[in-house]
């Protein structure tokens, strides 16, 4: 993948400084970014770089100082929009008792209400918004699971094994034709769309880079261990039945069996997950570490607001009431 | 605190070594509160049809609702359901 185009004067300083050779003196202040599109983009850039990186930027320049400080200063924007914006949202949880977390965290996720895109393509949308959302949606799912694998190390023995054991069917079982990103690649190319990594990041809107940036920012961060998997938690049990309207939906539009299958396997294999990851992953951690509780909502939220914004930005380009 | 014999069979649910409790044996089968059950390992499953179902993945999850799509598996249906019809 080659470096996106610049959306703004900080992107458009970062992408030049990073075209040179590392440890040219790159003097950024993330204060110069126009708006929340050009901190998107230099944000998404700047963690790309620990991910599969640019061909035309020097491998080196994953760990500057210098880009790390940028970073550092978009991802104070990020964390204090994210907690303001969960202020207004915080579980009100009956008790803070461990044995309850199952119970709250799947009540917090199932009481968010937000608009459904997956319900729209379900039963309206036509051919051309469906290839859009694809391309969208790419940008995750062409490295799905990869922000959660971030958090393995970080963990103590029983949620890193649990951890392992999702992780390990999102990665196909050791068998690369299941690996999902895998399958969503092919789902790609079956409806006549680019499968490289990356490919559609030129056209991703900002709430689709914000949302990885998001789940990149929590992965990456051990002291917001919790909050990612708060987020997986969150991500998992909004899968199943949407993945299976999804699913509905392609193939009322007649789109080709690899990209249907892609949703398929999300409505068995997210029923899984979403139990491994509340029961198996957050339970327990919490149980270890109890002053966790509130980040694994925070990290829960974040995904059902990301996902919102997403969904609801798509439908208003669209004209459609949500 | 003395070693637990090593010709006594260990309790799966309470391994203690060395003073140091190590982390419980997970269970094969698990029933969640409210959604289905999880099954680790290969197994094959034999619906109310007669027809079976070979697991695929190292856990899967089997309906308990009765009202998934996609039996003997969940679906995520059971959480369609009002409370008191939750498994
Ligand atoms: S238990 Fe999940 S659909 Fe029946
Ligand atoms: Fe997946
Ligand atoms: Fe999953």
């Amino acid at each position: 993948m080659l470096l996106p185009k610049a959306r703004g004067t900080l992107s458009e300083q970062l992408f030049t400084a990073l075209r040179e050779e590392p440890g040219t003196a790159v003097v950024l202040d993330a204060a110069v970014a126009d708006d929340a599109e050009d901190r998107a983009i230099a944000l998404w850039a700047s963690y790309e770089l620990h991910y599969r990186g640019f061909e035309d930027v020097d491998d080196r320049w994953e760990w500057s100082p210098d880009v790390l400080r940028v970073r550092a200063g978009l991802e104070e924007v990020l964390e204090s929009e994210l907690r303001e914006r969960y202020d207004a949202h915080r579980p009100e949880r009956t008790s803070d008792r461990v044995e309850d977390l199952a119970k709250d965290l799947f009540d917090y996720i199932a009481a968010h209400d937000g608009p459904s895109m997956a319900r729209y393509v379900q039963t309206d949308a036509t051919e051309a918004q469906t290839m859009e959302l694809l391309r969208q949606k790419s940008v995750y799912h062409l490295k799905e699971a990869d922000p959660s694998a971030w958090v393995v190390p970080r963990l103590p023995t029983g949620p890193k094994a649990a951890l392992m054991e999702l992780q390990f069917d999102e990665y196909g079982d050791g068998n690369p034709a299941r690996l999902h990103q895998h399958l969503f690649e092919r789902g790609l190319e079956a409806a006549g769309l680019r499968s490289e990594y990356g490919a559609y990041v030129d056209e991703a809107t900002v709430p689709v880079l914000e949302s990885n940036n998001v789940q990149s920012f929590l992965g990456l961060h051990r002291r917001l261990r919790a909050a990612s998997l708060g987020h997986l938690a969150a991500f998992e049990a909004t899968s199943s039945i949407p993945s299976r309207r999804m699913a509905q939906g392609l193939e009322r539009l007649g789109f080709p069996d690899e990209i249907v299958e892609y949703y398929r396997e999300h409505v068995e294999a997210d029923a899984v997950h979403e139990q491994l990851a509340v029961r198996d992953i957050c339970v327990p951690l919490v149980e270890m570490e109890p002053t966790l509780a509130d980040d694994v909502f925070l990290g829960a939220f974040a995904c059902l607001d990301t996902e919102d914004r997403q969904a609801r930005d798509l439908l208003e380009r669209w004209g459609v009431d949500a | 605190m003395s070693a637990q014999p090593a010709d006594q069979p260990a309790d799966p649910t309470s391994d203690v070594t060395a003073g140091r409790p190590v982390v419980e044996e997970r269970p094969t089968i698990v029933m969640c509160p409210e959604g289905p059950m999880l099954l680790r390992g290969d197994a094959v499953i034999e619906d109310a049809e007669g027809n079976r179902h070979r697991t695929t993945r190292p856990v899967s999850a089997v309906c308990r609702c009765n009202k998934s799509a996609t039996k003997p598996w969940c679906d995520g249906t059971h959480k369609l359901l009002p409370k008191k019809l939750r498994p």
